[in-house]
């Protein structure tokens, strides 16, 4: 489903990626760890297209067309969704009307109807219950005021809205107390554990593991993957440390 | 105003018709003999302001009127306080009456400039509406008719204005039908000699609307410009009169959105606003002249004065503006509370892009006691442009317990434009309560990117953070303006990113 061969990129003249290679099939969870600094939310914007971030060699093939040659909402509208790290406040619009729009220019763009405001909320009422964030969240504006916690959720009901093919999650996990973490785990397996669905974990600790299962654990280092395991691979991780693993 | 309901049929039909018939009957009577032409030569004199309330068959005392502000304007020198840079106007070099500002006729909209007719796409404007804002020809009479049979909704709406006793006229019918109530207030809240355009105005002003509220009538319907714009050419020297008596209510609506060509480069135009006891006036602007090309080659002067006298006690202004036109604005629309508790409000977005120049804002001026005011600035700047606002908040000796808010943000897109924040506070009474905030930022790099991960291109998720700063002042928009102002907004920045 996604074919990532031997990427380099860069942010203005600092080479981040050195030559990352990883394919995951359709029906996978893939989880990458790795050291502070090691490329991980480099590889993210990458996938995701934001400028600044330039591609110097490789390819990424999406479904068997090259995303590197796609916008950023081209991407989107083809099925990438980003769980961001820092999810970014947008004051005055609320996160129904940003979610309605974002959702309808998406379907717009595959040549589908787009959604009433009626369908539209059945849709955001039904994904935000299950991630147990209250719908009068949903009223209020994209991410001003949330908790940490919250504003994971939010991206979590916003993956579940937009329903993506793929999705890279940028350290979904870290902010989350206990049963945040169950609840956005469990989002997690029922929005995108489907067979033609796949997902990209980026995390530091293994604990998110716990609830969403890998099919592969990679161990990202220096912009390239230097490791890859099964889910044990994690808990290896955890219990040595990255430099014994990964060295 | 009771005879209000007793007027003549003909009175309540479409001014058009009237103003063709009137034009017949003054040629077949001979009654301007005197005047052949249909326009004056470039130019300004006193002969120029003769003509100009001859032609509108005025009485006497408005051309009195007219010729002491001429004298006074002659004496003045134009302003050069604010933030623009213009070249210098050639008042001689201009048409004061005009026959010339007639837009070139076109045999359909195919001949429409193609740029404009997207414009007019994306804003939603009906075909037929189109073709009367493009001038093409022959279609002013449909949509004269199109006014007439959509709008035997107007004429229902008229004879409502009437039995409700509201006076909606062209200022230029008031001066004739209601002479002693637009002397009464004609230049009382903005006196001939207030500012070098404003008096410029009361030589020459061309046409506008005038609106009278009874006491204790609650206008039944939002008054709008608009179907009278449509018709006629109100041109550039507009002055409008909204009084509204004891207790009454009124919200009006003035511009349109779509972009509007127009061969008259400077534009001078007067409102003032009168609120009586309890009254309260809602006066919004939607304003989209040309702003010129990208290389800011032509586009609109526009310098406005536009004040409001809250007169009574608790009587209450609003004004609310979206400004994206014109090449230059000058603009201040003000609230003089001179009545106890009375209540002053600003709401304002403008939006400069490319080589414009925007310097707007307000002025509060504070003489009655316990009197309040609320100013909401949101200045976008992108391109070359440079927005500034300037704001005064004034609290007189004698005014207690006053209160004003001040909230003024600029958003800048892009590194070459410039935002400006201009306030001057005079407080003379220790009592008063004012609290000034102002934030500057850009539209941020994540902001866009996060809203194009998800699913909007570049010019959506830049309308959608930009409405979404502008959000306060749009919401106080009646709804049918509000929508199309909003995509307003998106238009007038359009190519202003990446």
């Amino acid at each position: 489903m996604l074919k990532i061969e031997n990427l380099h990129a860069t942010i203005g003249d600092t080479e981040i990626l050195k030559g990352l290679t990883l394919e995951v099939a359709a029906g996978e969870v893939h989880a990458i760890m790795g050291p502070n600094g090691a490329g991980k939310s480099t590889l993210s914007y990458v996938l995701g297209g934001r400028p600044g971030y330039e591609v110097t060699a490789g390819s990424v093939r999406f479904n068997g067309i090259d995303l590197l040659d796609l916008d950023p909402h081209e991407r989107a509208a083809a099925g990438l969704f980003l769980g961001f790290q820092y999810p970014v406040e947008i004051p005055g619009v609320s996160n129904v009307q940003f979610l309605r729009e974002a959702l309808n220019a998406q379907r717009g763009a595959r040549g589908e109807e787009p959604l009433s405001g009626g369908e539209f909320l059945k849709l955001a009422r039904e994904k935000a219950g299950l991630l147990k964030l209250d719908m009068e969240m949903l009223k209020r504006q994209v991410n001003v005021g949330f908790s940490g916690g919250e504003k994971k959720r939010a991206e979590m009901v916003q993956m579940g809205i937009l329903d993506p093919k793929f999705a890279v999650l940028d350290e979904t996990d870290s902010g989350l107390d206990i049963d945040a973490l169950r609840t956005v785990g469990d989002g997690i397996n029922s929005i995108m554990r489907a067979p033609d669905k796949a997902v990209l974990l980026i995390t530091h600790y293994q604990r998110l593991l716990d609830y969403v299962k890998p099919d592969k654990v990679h161990v990202l280092a220096k912009g390239r993957i230097v490791k890859t395991g099964g889910p044990e691979l994690a808990l290896q991780l955890e219990n040595e440390g990255y430099e014994a693993v990964a060295a | 105003m009771n005879e209000q309901t007793t007027l003549p049929e003909a009175d309540i039909q479409d001014k058009a018709a009237r103003d063709a018939a009137k034009k017949l009957e003054t040629y077949e009577h001979g009654f301007h003999s005197d005047i052949e032409q249909d326009f004056a030569p470039k130019g300004l004199n006193e002969d120029t302001v003769r003509f100009i309330s001859a032609k509108k068959g005025e009485p006497e005392w408005m051309l009195d009127w007219r010729l002491k502000a001429f004298r006074l304007w002659q004496t003045m020198e134009e302003p050069d306080w604010a933030k623009l840079g213009y070249p210098k106007i050639d008042y001689q070099d201009a048409y004061y009456y005009a026959e010339p500002t007639k837009k070139p006729e076109l045999g359909s909209l195919d001949e429409l400039d193609p740029e404009i007719k997207r414009v007019y796409d994306k804003l939603g404007i009906p075909l037929g509406e189109q073709e009367v804002l493009a001038g093409v020809k022959g279609a002013r009479k449909v949509a004269v008719d199109a006014v007439f049979d959509s709008v035997s909704v107007a004429t229902t709406f008229r004879k409502e204005l009437e039995s409700a006793g509201v006076i909606f006229r062209s200022i230029s019918e008031a001066i004739k039908e209601y002479p002693d109530l637009v002397r009464q207030w004609l230049g009382k809240v903005v006196p001939q000699r207030d500012n070098y355009f404003a008096t410029l105005n009361c030589a020459v002003f061309s046409d506008g609307t005038f609106v009278y509220i009874p006491e204790g009538v609650r206008c039944p319907m939002e008054l709008s410009t608009y179907f009278r714009i449509n018709a006629e050419n109100t041109g550039q020297f507009e002055r409008t009169l909204i009084v509204a008596e004891k207790g009454s209510y009124v919200s009006y609506l003035e511009g349109c959105t779509a972009p509007m060509r127009d061969e008259n480069q400077l534009h001078a135009a007067v409102v003032e606003l009168v609120a009586m006891d309890d009254a309260e006036i809602k006066y919004s602007t939607v304003q989209n002249w040309y702003p010129g090309d990208a290389d800011g080659k032509g586009g609109i002067y526009n310098f406005v004065t536009k004040r409001a006298l809250c007169q009574g006690a608790r009587s209450k202004v609003s004004w609310t503006q979206v400004e994206t036109g014109s090449a230059v604005t000058w603009k201040y629309p003000s609230c003089v509370l001179n009545g106890e508790d009375s209540v002053g409000e600003f709401y304002s977005v403008a939006v400069t892009n490319n080589y414009q120049q925007a310097d707007t804002g307000t002025k509060m001026i504070h003489n009655g006691k316990g009197s309040r005011s609320t100013i909401i600035s949101k200045g976008i700047s992108a391109g070359k442009s440079d927005n500034t606002y300037r704001g005064l908040v004034r609290v007189g000796a004698n005014a207690d317990n006053v209160r004003n808010f001040t909230q003024c943000d600029s958003l800048l897109l892009g590194d070459t434009c410039g935002a400006h924040t201009v306030p001057y506070i005079e407080v003379k009474n220790p009592t008063a309560q004012i609290e000034h905030e102002a934030t500057t930022s850009k539209i941020s790099d994540d902001q866009l990117f996060y809203a194009m991960q998800r699913g909007l291109g570049e010019e959506e998720a830049v309308a959608l953070i930009v409405n979404g700063f502008a959000k306060e002042v749009m919401k106080q928009l009646p709804m049918e303006f509000a929508v199309e102002a909003q995509k307003l907004l998106a238009i007038s920045l359009e190519g202003s990113v990446g």
